[in-house]
């Protein structure tokens, strides 16, 4: 029976907005990027050395402006506190407050732990306001003992051990709030929690390729080969689990086809036939795992590889967005009558606009090169020994030795000197990445 | 939408089809309800309140409560000037009433008085609806149209009219707030700003909400909203503020055809009850375990 389009009168207001989506986006980028970073920490994957203290970095960033775009939604910021003062125990958006927080701190103690030997020794030799801020962030220590940086790495493992779970439950609750609105037939699955977690960690893993190959192409730095090679192998098989649950998905709802799916495949074939259709099947999924089914193979030219898998992770990033809009905005177009779409407007200006959510996708690389000038990212190797493995000390006595200080006084130079920043920075990183992999 | 058509009817033989009650399947029929209602409800009301006793012990330890939460006076911003003692947390609920309705779609003409009444009884704001009224055209090409009464009726707009030789049946459904017993709003709440009253209606605590539009995702049948005047989510209360007072809500006080019935589910004397007992009734997607105390007479398929 052919039925004429209606939609009920209070669905064209579109509630939840871009910014909405942006949620998701940004806490699978930081789920996704703490995996990586737990890679090299827990599971030893020593060939992602290189970004393993971006990864982490990273995902401290996100996760400072995961709650900018909830706060820019919510009609009452002034009372956003009383999610975490009076939960409600049956919503499960009220799990929001404990997750959250938990993870932040999580994050912020581990990032502290890892980079404790170099702000500690920053604070001895930097003047000026840096130096208070180092000072500030060394919490008085002035001297790493091995005994206490034993106590670190001990902790930093057991940190990035207790994160995995906090990253899937961080995300896979995001997945809980859509896939539980049994209203909705478009979200409500089992599988949105595990389909969003798949989807975070391959924006993780995408972001933190596109991320190394830019900050190497600033610097003036060839990057590591085998570390992006690794990269690209895990976003291949990530991508490759996370489209199929994405395809499952579909697939189950078109061939159980129940009372809604006619609806659901108007939606899929009209209504979002660019955005999913196009962007999030052919451009962000068929291309990516083609790239990537190029890049990965072991004798190919180290400059393709790092082209494919560029172009590969923007795209992949491109797809995460892609699929969260169809997913948040998609589900909001098919009116609760089943019998009509409604449109969602995205407005350039205001409170939940495309400018605000520009800027909020924009601060936390902003945050990222700020972090990059305040701690090593790109320190030596002797670095990420001192994170994961016992403490070797290069010279006798008890403290960081003169010459990882003297490492230090070339990072804090050229994090303060504006006239030669880059080059000086790109000599030392350069003949950093010559001792490692040459 | 545009009102491409207009209604067949001028009376209360709308429906065309005598023997679409018999279509209508039995369930609830003369229980207001299932059958098991009493005891699922005081499952919740138990869970309801040991949940809300131990994470208000819990809040209680970090910080101090708004005084409305611990006061029994009514908020000063409650716009349907309801009691702070009508929600789950401070209601005494030893008087024990629960409140139904009834929508019969033979009877109604889709006059629109009903939203009219409702939209300045609640100063509802242009856009939004607290009810609304369908009406479905059954085609004899076998199409189905389906569109909105307007507040002054088909009558009174400039729709054009339908050829009666073009359509098999046509009839009108009023829709309101389902109350739903197991209300999936109330659920998803964060911040328990959605709450049951002793009656059994679900309210907003204008104080409490955040506009997080949870809620508004979670309501299967579309009657929440977003208040732009207030920022609060806003959705149809069986007109508490009037139901307090022992009137009725105001889009039953304004139907002329009486095809709005709103009554007490646990007074079996109750006209609701008897009606309730008398035909057979079904609800709005049943299949989704809301368990609505909004039942329809001749409620046919295609209508969700």
């Amino acid at each position: 029976m052919h039925a004429s389009s209606f939609v009920f009168p209070n669905d064209p207001h579109v509630p939840w907005s871009i910014m909405i989506v942006l949620y998701p986006y940004i806490t699978g980028l930081v789920a996704g990027a703490f995996v990586v970073s737990a890679l090299y920490h827990v599971f030893h994957q020593d060939v992602l050395k290189p970004v393993a203290r971006l990864a982490l970095v990273t995902a401290l960033c996100f996760c400072v402006f995961a709650t900018l775009p909830l706060l820019l939604h919510l009609h009452h910021p002034e009372r956003a506190f009383n999610i975490m003062i009076t939960p409600s125990a049956t919503s499960a958006m009220s799990g929001f407050g404990i997750i959250y927080n938990v993870y932040m701190l999580l994050l912020v103690v581990e990032v502290w732990l890892v980079f404790r030997p170099d702000i500690v020794a920053l604070a001895k030799t930097t003047n000026g306001w840096p130096g208070m801020v180092y000072r500030l962030l060394s919490l008085g220590d002035r001297e790493i003992t091995k005994e206490s940086r034993a106590v670190d790495e001990w902790l930093i493992r057991a940190l990035a051990i207790g994160g995995i779970p906090a990253a899937c439950v961080l995300h896979g609750y995001v997945g809980f709030l859509f896939g539980a609105v049994k209203a909705n037939p478009w979200w409500s699955t089992a599988l949105m929690p595990v389909i969003f977690l798949a989807s975070a960690v391959v924006s993780g893993i995408a972001a933190l390729i596109a991320l190394y190959l830019f900050f190497c192409w600033r610097r003036k730095i060839t990057p590591d080969a085998d570390c992006v090679r690794a990269m690209s192998r895990y976003l291949w098989v990530s991508l490759t689990i996370a489209v199929s649950l994405e395809m499952l998905e579909l697939v189950h709802m078109a061939y159980e086809a129940g009372a809604e799916w006619h609806a659901i495949s108007t939606l899929l074939t009209e209504r979002l036939a660019i955005s999913y259709g196009v962007v999030q099947v052919l451009i962000g999924s068929v291309c990516p795992f083609l790239l990537l089914l190029l890049a990965v193979r072991p004798r190919l030219n180290p400059r393709w590889l790092t082209g494919l898998s560029g172009i590969a992770s923007v795209l992949v990033l491109v797809q995460v967005f892609a699929m969260r809009w169809n997913v948040v905005v998609g589900g909001q177009m098919l009116s609760k009558s089943f019998r009509g779409f409604v449109e969602y407007p995205l407005h350039i200006g205001g409170r939940e606009g495309l400018i605000a959510a520009a800027v909020i996708l924009a601060l936390p690389f902003v945050a990222l090169i700020f972090a990059s000038r305040l701690l090593p990212l790109w320190e030596s190797g002797d670095k990420h020994v001192l994170s994961s493995k016992p403490f070797q000390p290069a010279n006798t006595g008890n403290s960081l030795t003169t010459g990882t200080l003297t490492s230090v006084t070339n990072q804090q130079r050229t994090m303060f000197n504006e006239e030669d920043t880059a080059d000086t920075d790109a000599f030392n990183y350069g003949a950093v990445m010559r001792n490692e992999h040459v | 939408m545009k009102f491409q058509l207009n209604i067949l009817n001028n009376g209360g033989d709308c429906c065309g089809s005598d023997d679409s009650r018999e279509k209508q399947c039995g369930n609830h029929t003369g229980c207001g309800g299932c059958s098991d209602a009493p005891d699922a409800s005081s499952r919740r009301q138990f869970l309801n309140k040991a949940s809300t006793v131990a994470l208000g012990s819990f809040s209680l330890t970090l910080l101090p409560m708004s005084g409305d939460l611990l006061s029994d006076e009514p908020s000063p911003d409650d716009p349907d000037g309801a009691p702070a003692d009508a929600g789950s947390r401070t209601a005494d609920q030893s008087d024990e009433v629960v409140y139904g309705f009834l929508v019969d779609t033979e009877r109604c003409v889709g006059t629109g008085k009903c939203l009219t009444a409702c939209r300045e009884e609640n100063n509802v704001p242009e856009g939004y609806a607290r009810t609304w009224v369908e009406r479905f055209v059954h085609y004899k090409d076998g199409t189905v149209q389906v569109d909105l009464v307007p507040e002054t009726g088909f009558a009174g707009s400039d729709v054009p009219p339908i050829a009666p030789g073009l359509v098999d049946r046509a009839y009108f459904v009023p829709k309101l707030c389902n109350q739903c017993e197991d209300a999936p709003c109330n659920q998803v709440c964060p911040v328990h700003a959605a709450f049951t009253s002793p009656e059994g209606v679900e309210l907003v605590d204008p104080d409490r909400c955040i506009g997080c539009a949870y809620c508004v995702q979670a309501c299967p049948y579309g009657v929440r909203f977003i208040n732009p005047e207030t920022g609060n989510a806003d959705k149809c209360t069986w007109c508490y503020h009037r139901i307090k007072r022992n009137e009725t809500p105001a889009c039953v006080e304004a139907c002329p055809v009486d095809a709005r019935v709103f009554g007490r589910l646990d007074d079996p004397e109750s006209e609701l009850r008897k009606r309730l007992a008398a035909i057979p009734t079904s609800v709005l997607k049943e299949h989704l375990g809301t368990h609505p105390k909004l039942h329809y007479v001749a409620k046919s398929g295609e209508v969700i």
